[in-house]
């Protein structure tokens, strides 16, 4: 398991160095240096603004300083926005977003569990029918498409639900409902599809023989095995859900991490949007890092192939 | 084992009065009949995908969609990006079918103009990834050992990027055009598919065919095209037909944020992006077409595959 968890280690650490190295040298690509645009800026002024930056060094020292930044968690200041450090907006966003991300993930899991579960157990049914016609629309309708059209029918033309900002959980309701369907959807067609093969596991019928209430049964012991395709997916849907957040925020004018994102991508704002990629990319994949380890503790396949491998 | 069976059979044949044996009547007729049409693998699946309605309802779609995704624009008597001021925020009538936007342009034409660049899109990136997917995956589990190891330590590490965020990161060096946009989508989106034909290589490659054509001096290039591509065109189809409403969906996600088609061509997502800012003064068909089509055509290749997956699958064959 150790070996298992510091090769997984070893992958997260070159990932996002890769990451790193590509932001920076794809931002370097770039013609022209960020300063280019200031009209007024005599040639003294703007080459202090470049020593500063140090954009007068050489690539490979600037890439060496840009590195050590990265390590320090010291991102620099936003260029447009000259009293904010991309520092001051993270941390600014970041308690917000994650507000945000984890309700939609627990929202996705707990209906999208239940969804599948109800439409295994009723297998042809009727609300098998439903779930999967749900599942299959949440699948096909994009996140931005469902926001905008909650807003539409709830918040304009209802008036039921408040259609911004991110002040009292009545505003909250419609981000999460808009961000949580998509993966609610794949969760529950996974689940589905994982429970119908369980429950014709002899295990299941020892279980029901010895006399467990259904309940039992199905949560015990079919669920437990069922939900194990789920976790492995759950790192594609949290990479989903981050994307995600960039357009919800930006329809509900939520003040969180991905709208300073999208203003800077905007903006041309580079320090702000290799920040953030930088980071975004990194807690990605720190949450892919997680998602593995947890696989490999809930599955003791896992840890016997590898142990016997080893 | 055989001499004894024999050996107990023997008593048992000798209690049996010879009278309730009959010689079985020379059989000539039909012995070597087949039952029913041979059908090949292809044949099988058309016919297995022909029963499954909803996929076939999206085939059908998808065909319509892409017959007016080329002659849409064309019927139309509008041009895509021609501003007519009076004619602002016009509600559908019989001379804009799908009304107008904010300036005066006809949103019939340009809901079919969207959908030309979201299906090229789309086919674009799923036959760039299935090239690369299939050159790379192929090769993988061919060649096995090391150049495996390799290959599949770079896959894994490609996978671990954020697919969406190093897109973005593309589109911002690159600037957003149509070609950027299928560039950026196909970097690290043909990795989902090499996997799969590795996989798939893995295991066909140690079959009898395989070693005949070994035998026969057959080239690493010529084995991989004839004997172990065609064997997997099943998950291959499959992963291509998933992978277009994936690429249509992040190239709506990338208009939407501003970074995808610029005007004055027009794509489904930079519609519904513009919709946004005249969400409130009630105009619905400025939101409803772009984001019907998109979410249909969504859906469509998604029953599509789904069904395929079915009718591909040789487990599944009757």
């Amino acid at each position: 398991m150790a070996k298992y968890i510091l090769k997984r280690f070893l992958y997260m650490v070159v990932t996002v160095f890769i990451i790193a190295t590509l932001t920076f040298f794809l931002m370097n690509l770039l013609p022209g240096s960020p300063f280019n645009e200031e009209r007024t800026t005599n040639e003294a002024v703007q080459r202090n603004l470049e020593a500063h930056y140090h954009l007068d060094e050489p690539l490979i020292v600037q890439y060496v300083l840009y590195l050590k930044s990265i390590v320090t968690m010291d991102f620099g200041p936003s260029i447009k926005q000259p009293t904010e450090t991309v520092n001051s907006l993270l941390s600014r966003g970041f308690p917000i977003s994650a507000e945000l991300g984890v309700w939609t993930v627990l929202t996705a899991l707990i209906s999208g569990v239940a969804l599948g579960v109800f439409a295994a157990l009723k297998h042809n049914g009727v609300i098998d029918y439903i779930a999967m016609t749900i599942a299959v629309l949440g699948i096909s309708i994009p996140n931005f498409v469902l926001a905008t059209l909650l807003i539409q029918q709830l918040a304009v033309n209802l008036g039921i639900l408040p259609a911004a900002t991110w002040s009292s959980p009545q505003h909250m309701i419609l981000p999460i409902v808009a961000l949580a369907t998509g993966p609610m959807a794949i969760i529950a067609r996974l689940t589905r599809s994982s429970m119908l093969e369980t429950l014709t596991q002899d295990y299941i019928k020892t279980a029901r023989a010895k006399g467990l209430s259904p309940f039992k049964v199905i949560v015990k012991h079919a669920l437990k095995n069922a939900l194990m395709p789920v976790v492995t997916i759950l790192g594609t849907l949290l990479a989903g859900i981050l994307t995600g957040t960039f357009v919800i925020e930006k329809i509900f004018a939520i003040p969180g991490m991905g709208k300073y994102f999208v203003e800077g991508i905007n903006q041309r704002d580079y320090p702000v949007i290799m920040g953030t990629t930088v980071f975004y990319s990194a807690f990605l994949v720190f949450m892919l890092f997680l998602v593995d380890i947890a696989y490999g503790i809930l599955d003791p396949r896992i840890k016997l192939h590898k142990e016997g491998g080893s | 084992m055989i001499p004894e069976q024999k050996e107990k059979e023997q008593p048992t044949h000798s209690s049996i009065p010879d009278e309730w044996f009959q010689p079985k009547k020379k059989n000539t007729d039909d012995a070597e009949s087949v039952v029913r049409p041979s059908l090949s693998y292809w044949q099988d699946a058309w016919r297995r995908l022909r029963q499954n309605k909803l996929a076939m309802s999206g085939l059908l779609f998808l065909i319509l969609l892409g017959i007016m995704a080329v002659i849409g624009p064309w019927v139309s008597p509008h041009d895509v990006d021609t501003q007519n001021l009076p004619n602002q925020n016009q509600a559908p009538s019989m001379t804009h079918w799908f009304g107008t936007d904010e300036l005066g342009r006809d949103v019939f034409t340009r809901t079919w103009y969207g959908a030309r660049i979201s299906l090229f899109v789309g086919l674009m990136a799923a036959l760039i990834d299935f090239f690369i997917g299939v050159a790379y995956g192929g090769l993988s589990g061919y060649k096995g050992g090391r150049t495996d190891n390799i290959m599949m330590r770079i896959i894994e590490i490609l996978y671990g990027l954020p697919y969406l965020l190093v897109v973005i990161l593309l589109l911002v060096v690159m600037g957003p055009s149509l070609l950027t946009i299928i560039i950026a989508l196909t970097v690290t989106g043909w990795v989902g598919m090499a996997r799969i034909v590795r996989g798939q290589v893995l295991q066909l490659k140690h079959n009898e065919f395989v070693m005949a054509s070994q035998s026969f001096g057959a080239k690493t290039k010529r084995i991989i095209q004839k004997n172990l591509l065609p064997n997997t065109m099943g998950p291959i189809i499959v992963q291509m037909t998933l992978t277009v409403p994936t690429a249509i969906f992040a190239e709506a996600f990338l208009s939407f944020l501003g970074l995808g088609i610029q005007s004055p061509y027009a794509s489904w997502g930079m519609m519904a992006n513009d919709a946004l800012g005249v969400i409130l003064s009630g105009d619905w068909w400025r939101l409803f077409f772009p984001a019907f089509f998109i979410s249909a055509t969504m859906f469509a290749f998604n029953v599509l595959g789904d069904g395929l997956q079915d009718a591909l699958d040789p487990k599944l064959r009757r």
